[in-house]
């Protein structure tokens, strides 16, 4: 640690404003600061203390998705060597290490892309580069079909960064959650890569003979393809789906690796958990209503299961909690998160064309989080008001 | 009256080449963006809604600002639209007879015209006030404006969405194909229309930093 501290001492002075490299200086000072806390104090300005800095905040966030993404790598391969129909003769470290070698690329495509961008806006518009890439470019391959081509994601990281944050003034300042901006870009430009029964398995479109009884297909597109009136035999127990070995984008399908890193998000406090409890809480309750109802098979899914299927637990978790772009006051939050897991079961269900809704839910309550939070704000001045005037009676 | 002033005098350029760039309808006054999101998929229907617009626009500019001292004021509105409703499907039927494929490409968005707000803002801020020759070139310009902010975005959502130029399949002749490139879908869709305007508007006003607003 001293060696790297006294090289960036040395190297310091090269990058000061007016020095040889001085264009390069926000990109010296990421690189020292994502090495060492800043010794900086802050000039002017309201500013809070804690004790630990954006760095650090997002690193945590990171290691939270570690175990949905290390689960995500072995269920690649798991799935890809049970459509080979090759899955008993292989040990735990060749699956793991043929899904290893399939999602690494899309990670490190990922965050090449964002960090280029990001960089490049960073010297132009000469302030320091931001932290928040840092959880975009990991959650980016954890939505993604493990078969999605490399160029692709390269586009839709560059998308999100460009249009999602830069236009709005960079991280921070954006209103819409940038992995979804990526996800949904891709969703609507690609859509024979992003839906259907091929692309959740890895290889699965150009295997000519798949092994018997194998299906690709999401449990949610097992439902929306169904012909009406008929309930499809769905191949996984509800502890398959909690467990997470079933087809989907790469790191939402387990719910368990999920929860370790809610556990870790609340524990340190860095993720609400009233957003999180809130979805779950919006989804149950849509699931309930819906069974209620209950004219065709998928209404008649039990309202927890939806909990477990597709990426509602990773969307509730790790996409409506980030601080951005969710809403700011404590009874927002509420709203907010309630709002996204019933729109989310409310499309997932009723809408033939998104066999998946948490996307577009989170999405959309992205743009009204600031209007609740209005009138949130609205609320407490006017509660706050009536209690003046009694006073004053 | 004695001292006439030349037709193409630097009063008069300006008119028409201001609407081109630092005063363009779409990107600076952002008026017209509905048609622009609309019939920008293909470069050939925008080329002629541009033209559409460009002579509605001149025309009724030219006939409203003849009769500029003889319109009540309070039925002024009424008059304007009379005019371009009139201008509108004489272009409408001139395109049904000559060029049926494309009008039946832009459908409803010839007639539409009408609604468009560049034509009645510049009737209402320019040839209520002005002579006809100024009043033909303030329209001239304005169209021309229109017409190449729609020509630049369907330029980009036909190459990218469609993969072709006119028509012309140039990825597919170039081999892209081949090698794993696809259409991006999204460029179909209106969204991209939008945010292909924005992003022109964005590169126009990091070149000209006048027309940042500061508020």
């Amino acid at each position: 640690m001293k060696g790297l501290r006294k090289l960036l001492d040395s190297a310091k002075p090269n990058f000061e404003k007016g020095a040889k490299f001085g264009k390069l200086h926000s990109l010296f000072d990421a690189l020292e600061t994502l090495a060492f806390v800043p010794n900086r104090v802050t000039k002017s300005g309201a500013h809070i203390r804690d004790a630990i800095d954006m760095k650090r905040t997002m690193i945590v966030v990171v290691l939270a998705m570690v175990p949905a993404l290390l689960f995500g790598m072995w269920n690649v391969g798991h799935f890809h060597f049970q459509a080979l129909g090759q899955l008993d003769q292989k040990t735990f470290w060749e699956i793991f290490w043929f899904g290893f070698l399939k999602v690494l690329p899309i990670i490190l495509v990922s965050y090449v892309t964002g960090l280029t961008i990001e960089i490049i806006f960073a010297q132009i518009r000469n302030h320091d580069v931001p932290e928040g890439f840092f959880v975009t470019g990991f959650l980016i391959p954890l939505i993604m079909p493990v078969d999605v081509p490399l160029w692709m994601v390269a586009i839709a990281t560059a998308f999100a960064v460009i249009i999602g944050v830069e236009v709005f003034g960079g991280a921070g300042m954006n209103i819409l959650n940038p992995a979804l901006t990526a996800r949904a870009f891709l969703f609507f430009s690609y859509p024979s890569w992003m839906s259907g029964d091929k692309v959740w398995v890895s290889g699965l479109s150009e295997m000519d003979k798949v092994a018997d009884g194998f299906t690709g297909e999401t449990i949610m597109g097992m439902y929306a393809q169904a012909p009406a009136g008929v309930t499809p035999s769905i191949p996984y127990s509800p502890l398959e789906m909690f467990l997470g070995t079933i087809p989907g984008s790469i790191g939402e399908t387990s719910t368990l690796a999920i929860l370790i890193g809610a556990a870790i998000l609340i524990w340190t406090g860095i993720g609400s958990w009233k957003i999180i409890v809130s979805v779950f809480g919006g989804g149950l309750l849509m699931g309930y209503i819906l069974n209620l109802f209950a004219v065709n098979p998928y209404m008649q899914v039990d309202a927890w299961e939806h909990l477990l299927l597709g990426g509602f637990a990773f969307g509730a978790v790790f996409m409506a909690t980030d601080p951005v772009s969710a809403t700011q006051t404590e009874r927002g939050k509420w709203i907010y998160g309630f709002l996204i897991g019933l729109l989310a079961i409310l499309i997932r269900v009723l809408n033939p064309a998104y066999p998946e809704g948490v996307m577009l839910a989170i999405l959309l309550m992205n743009v009204f989080a600031p209007l609740i939070d209005h009138y949130v704000v609205e609320a407490n001045i006017k509660k706050r008001k009536k209690r003046l005037q009694a006073s004053n009676s | 009256m004695s001292d006439r002033e030349p037709l193409f005098s630097s009063k008069n350029l300006k008119l028409l080449k201001d609407p081109l760039g630092a005063d363009n309808p779409i990107t600076v006054q952002v008026l017209g963006i509905c048609s622009a999101l609309a019939v920008t998929v293909k470069l050939e229907p925008s080329i002629v809604m541009a033209l559409s617009v460009t002579i509605v626009l001149a025309a009724s500019n030219v006939v409203i600002s003849l009769m500029r001292h003889y319109i009540p004021p309070r039925i002024r509105i009424i008059v304007q639209l009379t005019v371009i409703a009139t201008m509108v499907i004489l272009v409408d039927q001139f395109l049904k007879a000559y060029a049926y494929d494309v009008s039946k490409q832009l459908s409803v968005f010839v007639g539409l015209i009408i609604t468009n707000c560049i034509i009645m803002g510049r009737l209402e801020a320019f040839a209520l006030g002005n002579k006809p020759w100024p009043s033909f070139l303030d329209g001239i310009g304005n169209g021309a404006g229109y017409g190449i902010i729609l020509i630049i975005v369907a330029f980009f959502r036909e190459l990218l969405g469609s993969g072709t130029i006119f028509g012309f399949p140039l990825f597919e002749k170039i081999g892209l194909y081949k090698i794993g490139y696809e259409n991006n879908g999204l460029m179909i869709l209106p969204p991209m229309a939008l945010i292909t305007v924005g992003i022109i508007i964005w590169v126009q006003r990091s070149r000209n930093k006048d027309l940042i607003e500061t508020h």
